[in-house]
């Protein structure tokens, strides 16, 4: 088989499976709103512009990866999800709420879990978890039943005691996506979940989030700037300097690329050398 | 099927919501405290320093006339007790505040301000956690100082609670402010040197205000419209088991305005985006 037959290979392997998400995703587009809804959203620091006119969507249900460099943009955009920007330009919406209009409704739906590690170090896992459930409202007991539940689904019910900050990496992300999951939400934003993580880490994280994905039906928007974590099946989101370069089924942006891989897509997209490219 | 599961949320929120809330940011804040050790430490030694050793030297240099609240004379040391306590309360205020708004709790700030509640709720929940730490700094001042023959009414321990949580809160609000509103301000040092000591030093705090008067109408001037007189009286006079009137005027009117002016003003992008593409944070 020549190396043109490989390439040809891969590519019908990445239609076929986007052929599948793409009817999974438009029987649940028939009943209900986009999870997310981002619709020509623009954001700059002084003169610095760091967004410029993006639009795209979250199918309920499915796996979305926002490709982009570190700088592309991706925090900038995941601070303007989650309310902590005001939005200048453009809507956000989450099942049809309005970030700005309809914040409380909005953030009800959403878990987040955020680039920086964002858990107190000397409290233990479940204090972290109880503080959680309490800034959404969800009394001791239920916190307690819930956080115990999240805890046993990421595989950590036996480090519900121990102090955060003997755990390890892997198990830190863990317990952010255990806690971002603790209100029940229908939508999960991860930025850079992965990194600074062991490979055995990574997929496992990988692995979690995209059962999520399947299991219970939850919309999955999940940053990153490493081409391995993205499976033909997934819609792609490929952010450059703030600009959408492409968005849609992997399927798709390969053909609109005319390349056999989202490597070489992001490459021709973007202009950029792999050798540049940071892991 | 459950609301969310149809990607439908329900509006508005119980007022057992807005409880728990409340108290989950309270009790993070106190565990976060005990486990603080070196900050409850460095916030009792500041104020015991001027208590021991500078009040012990001036008790000699300042005499003090019998005023309200006092119904005896006193000793120097009793006189500056309540200055001391409102000025545990300013530090606290402005270092949690400051940490609000730039970088070092920016993770928690985030996890915080992503919850479904009214943001301005969520900071004032905030304010009003830091302030139940300052209460427990004032309180454990105030034990030590009883060994130092400081010693109020014992109804006055318990009067002075809430002159002390708006007060409190007032100097918390007003830290928020200032740090929201000063672009380049973001070291400690800069606030000790424009905020806290031209607010402590201009007050009733170290000397009675008639004794001001004295040496300089201007500065007596100053002093009584500096909100942290009105803390300082406030605080004076409850521990004594009486109201200021005038003072606790002051302090709400200032506690209202801070904090509208901080709940306004509070923009987590300033602490985000300082950090720029090169902390990935863009």
């Amino acid at each position: 088989m020549g190396r043109d037959d490989i390439a040809m290979t891969a590519t019908d392997t990445y239609k076929e499976a986007g052929i599948r998400s793409q009817a999974a995703a438009s029987e649940q587009d028939a009943t209900m709103p986009p999870a997310l809804s981002i619709r020509n959203v623009s954001h700059s620091y002084g003169t610095r512009r760091a967004l410029i006119d993006v639009t795209f969507d979250v199918a309920p249900g499915s796996f979305t990866a926002l490709l982009g460099l570190n700088g592309a943009g991706k925090s900038t955009l995941f601070s303007l999800i989650t309310r902590l920007f005001g939005i200048r330009a453009g809507s956000i919406g989450i099942f049809g709420h309005d970030i700005g209009r309809a914040p409380g409704e909005a953030l009800r739906l959403m878990g987040v879990v955020f680039q920086p590690r964002t858990l107190d170090l000397d409290l233990s896992v479940m204090q972290n978890l109880l503080y959680h459930a309490a800034l959404h409202g969800i009394g001791r007991r239920d916190a307690r039943s819930r956080s115990n539940e999240v805890l046993g689904r990421m595989g950590l019910a036996d480090r519900a005691g121990s102090k955060v900050r003997d755990l390890s990496g892997g198990q830190m992300r863990r317990i952010e996506i255990a806690r971002a999951l603790l209100h029940r939400p229908r939508l999960l934003l991860l930025d850079e979940a992965t990194v600074g993580l062991d490979v055995k880490a990574r997929a496992d994280i990988l692995s979690h989030v995209r059962q999520l994905v399947t299991d219970q039906g939850i919309g999955v928007l999940w940053a990153t700037h490493l081409f391995d974590e993205i499976i033909p099946s997934d819609n792609l989101v490929i952010l450059h300097q703030g600009r959408v370069l492409a968005r849609g089924q992997v399927a798709r942006v390969l053909d609109e690329a005319a390349t056999p891989d989202v490597n070489a897509a992001f490459m021709r997209l973007t202009g950029v050398q792999s050798g540049s490219l940071a892991s | 099927m459950s609301a969310t599961t149809l990607g439908q949320a329900r509006r508005g929120f119980s007022l057992a919501e807005y409880t728990t809330c409340l108290t989950g940011i309270v009790w993070r804040e106190a565990l976060r405290f005990l486990h603080q050790r070196e900050r409850f430490v460095a916030a009792l030694v500041r104020p015991l320093v001027w208590l021991f050793i500078f009040a012990a030297g001036f008790r000699q240099v300042l005499g003090v006339s019998i005023i309200p609240p006092y119904e005896t004379y006193v000793l120097y040391e009793v006189f500056i007790a309540p200055g001391l306590m409102a000025m545990i309360q300013m530090f606290n205020g402005m270092q949690s505040s400051l940490s609000m708004v730039y970088d070092r709790e920016m993770g928690n700030m985030r996890t915080l301000l992503v919850s479904p509640l009214p943001r301005w709720y969520l900071l004032f929940c905030k304010l009003l956690a830091g302030t139940a730490v300052s209460l427990l700094q004032v309180y454990a001042f105030l034990l030590i100082a009883w060994f130092w023959d400081i010693t109020p009414p014992t109804i006055g321990y318990l009067t002075v609670l809430p002159a002390l949580i708006l007060s409190g809160l007032m100097l918390g609000s007003l830290g928020m402010l200032i740090s929201s509103g000063i672009k380049q301000l973001e070291n400690f040092a800069g606030v000790m040197n424009f905020v806290i000591f031209p607010m402590f030093f201009a007050s009733s705090a170290l000397y009675p205000l008639w004794r001001v008067q004295e040496g300089s109408p201007m500065l007596y001037y100053v002093c009584q419209f500096n909100p942290f007189t009105h803390a300082v009286e406030l605080i004076r006079f409850a521990l004594y088991g009486q109201v200021n009137w005038t003072s606790l005027i002051v302090v709400s009117g200032c506690t209202t305005a801070f904090m509208i002016g901080a709940i306004y003003a509070y923009d987590p992008s300033r602490g985000l985006a300082r950090r720029g593409p090169a902390g990935g944070e863009t």
